[in-house]
């Protein structure tokens, strides 16, 4: 898909503020969490109270033993399987949550949890600090991938819910199921990393560097205080955004998609404008990108997963992490993911497989990178949904009724 | 229609290994393929089965049928297996293809209690007498492949693989040789005639105590 509006640059026409392109009300639901029993944080920081912004589709059973927990990645959200309330666009996997679809709605109860630190009305750098009645900024505490599935946790005791049927991500989505997995084994029966890590990769640190670094360079970032001086570092966001969408390609993806074609125009322009398709590409996400994301929640997220080593926190021996956990684990790589290549997964594997944990595990043949676990891909489905009806017949979840 | 594999038919040398092993028990199957013995052993005996595949294809179909299985090569993923997971750990028609079959036969019993093993019988008399007549590297059923593109690079008879389980200190406690009928004959009785009529042959193994 190749824009026609060509952004010239990422500056763009429109300078709407932060407050303006966000402030829309909120589709889903929401919940004030932590108010008996505060959130404490791994930097040492406590959150006494904050909300969890989420979204279900199908319905509990019964017996609540049909709740699958679908963990979003660094820019996703809590709008799996519905048109996006800002961008329009369909829900990011939309592809495989719904009725008749791979993750049933007429059969599981899906949630899924705007993270701690994000943008879209959970608490994060973007909320009201109650203590001084402005936004957050720079003053909220660092997080980290075990703060949001700690507080996942909270939103799952708050739903009544003992245990998940299944809990499943894609790369940072990923490393919230790895930490379901470590940490609260009993309380998920089924568990599927897609395209991940037990560590955050010193590549993959110093991708996020760049994206941070282009945010700070931006004069409208004022120090993490733009929203209450009421301007945006769009450009700088835009340009973080344009750099890691590079990472969730593949090469040749990216050579398949646009080769060197021109974007409307037969020949070089011998200046600086998106003369390729490619470039017109980036600008075009970058700039959109912008409308839906908060510059310091991108901050705060990448470093989350930065500082994600889950070997470390065990003595650094990662299947430690995974002693005695019964949950039945499905770990899935791409092989043209460079940015979370098989290599990394399969380590998830052998740490499962030394503890003779339930795992399986399939690289899935594709040549769209990273981003393939969000994309069509046959294969992909197919293991994806043989494992997850495996899994229902042993939970004993039945067939949605048609 | 009820197909074969709901009646519970299976190919005759995995009937053999699936008829050695116990109810509600832990198993491995090494080299597991589309996953045919884990799924009749899941159906008819309880087991709790795991697999490693090293195709592709052999993964998928597995994991999409609902069984536990990871795509890994067995001579260099198993040792990430902690000792004694297992109560059986399978290789069946396998061992012909490793590298180093005596390091995985140690990791077979290393991590299971009991190790199954089968494999085609190099001194099966049809392969006999094609070196013999022929004089060119014999082709067959269970060995389909010219010398030039087999997979298969150790080939051994059951003679040899009786003597390497006395050498390596393994308790040899069934051994059944098949013929290309699939009729069974007990190797230990009759050595001379299992070497030379089985096609193919099956060993449960455990450790010496």
């Amino acid at each position: 898909m190749i824009e026609t509006s060509v952004p010239e640059c990422i500056d763009g026409s429109t300078d709407k503020s932060a407050e303006e392109s966000t402030k829309v009300a909120l589709p889903g639901k929401s919940v004030l969490l932590g108010q008996d029993q505060p959130l404490r944080l791994d930097c040492g920081a406590e959150l006494a109270e904050f909300t969890t912004a989420y979204q279900t589709y199908g319905k509990l059973n019964a017996e609540k033993s049909n709740a699958v927990m679908v963990c979003h990645a660094l820019t996703g959200d809590q709008f799996v399987a519905e048109t996006h309330p800002i961008s329009g666009m369909d829900g990011w996997w939309s592809q495989i949550v719904g009725p008749g679809k791979i993750f049933d709605t007429d059969r599981y109860f899906i949630i899924c949890a705007n993270v701690l630190g994000g943008c879209m009305g959970s608490t994060g750098p973007k909320e009201i600090n109650p203590e001084t009645g402005k936004s957050w900024g720079l003053d909220f505490p660092v997080i980290t991938v075990g703060d949001m599935v700690r507080a996942q946790v909270m939103l799952l005791d708050h739903l009544g819910i003992d245990q998940l049927f299944a809990v499943i991500g894609g790369s940072m989505g990923g490393m919230q199921v790895l930490e379901w997995v470590a940490s609260f084994p009993d309380r998920v029966f089924a568990a599927i990393p897609i395209a991940t890590a037990a560590r955050h990769s010193s590549q993959n640190i110093a991708f996020h560097e760049v994206g941070r670094q282009a945010i700070m360079a931006d004069p409208d970032w004022c120090g993490g205080d733009y929203l209450s001086q009421d301007k945006n570092p769009h450009r700088g966001l835009a340009v973080a955004r344009m750099t890691a969408h590079i990472t969730y390609m593949s090469g040749s993806a990216l050579h398949r998609k646009f080769g060197r074609r021109l974007q409307d125009r037969k020949s070089f322009t011998y200046g600086f404008g998106a003369d390729f398709q490619v470039e017109s590409y980036l600008r075009h996400q970058g700039v959109t990108f912008v409308d839906r994301f908060d510059a310091n929640s991108y901050l705060y997220i990448t470093r989350a997963m930065d500082y994600f080593d889950l070997a470390a926190e065990h003595d650094g021996v990662l299947a430690n992490a995974f002693k005695g956990a019964k949950t039945r684990c499905c770990v899935l790589s791409f092989t043209t993911d460079w940015l979370f290549p098989t290599e990394e997964n399969r380590q998830i594997v052998r740490a499962l497989n030394a503890v003779a944990a339930n795992v399986s595990f399939a690289e899935i043949e594709s040549d769209k990178g990273h981003d393939a676990f969000l994309m069509d891909e046959p294969e992909f489905h197919m293991v994806l949904s043989g494992f997850l009806n495996g899994s229902a017949v042993l939970r004993g979840l039945r067939q949605a009724d048609s | 229609m009820i197909t074969r594999k709901q009646l519970g038919v299976i190919r005759a040398d995995l009937q053999v290994i699936a008829d050695m092993i116990n109810s509600d028990t832990r198993l491995l199957d090494v080299g597991c393929g589309d996953g045919a013995l884990l799924d009749h052993l899941a159906n008819f005996k309880q087991v709790d089965g795991r697999g490693i595949e090293l195709s592709t294809e052999g993964v998928n179909a597995c994991v999409s049928s609902g069984l536990s299985v990871i795509q890994g090569d067995a001579e260099t993923d198993l040792k990430d297996y902690p000792d004694q997971a297992f109560d059986y750990v399978v290789l069946s028609q396998t061992i012909q293809a490793m590298a180093s079959p005596k390091e995985v036969l140690e990791d077979l019993l290393r991590i299971g209690e009991r190790a199954i093993v089968s494999f085609p019988n190099f001194a099966y008399w049809r392969l006999r007498w094609q070196i013999l007549t022929r004089g060119r590297m014999p082709v067959s059923r269970t060995l389909a492949f010219q010398w030039y593109d087999t997979p298969n690079i150790h080939f051994c008879t059951i003679r040899d693989f009786v003597i390497l389980c006395e050498e390596m200190g393994i308790t040899i406690e069934r051994s059944i040789a098949l013929d290309r009928d699939g009729d069974k004959r007990r190797v230990r009785s009759a050595m001379f005639f299992a070497n030379l009529f089985g096609e193919q042959a099956v060993f449960l193994l455990s450790k010496q105590k």
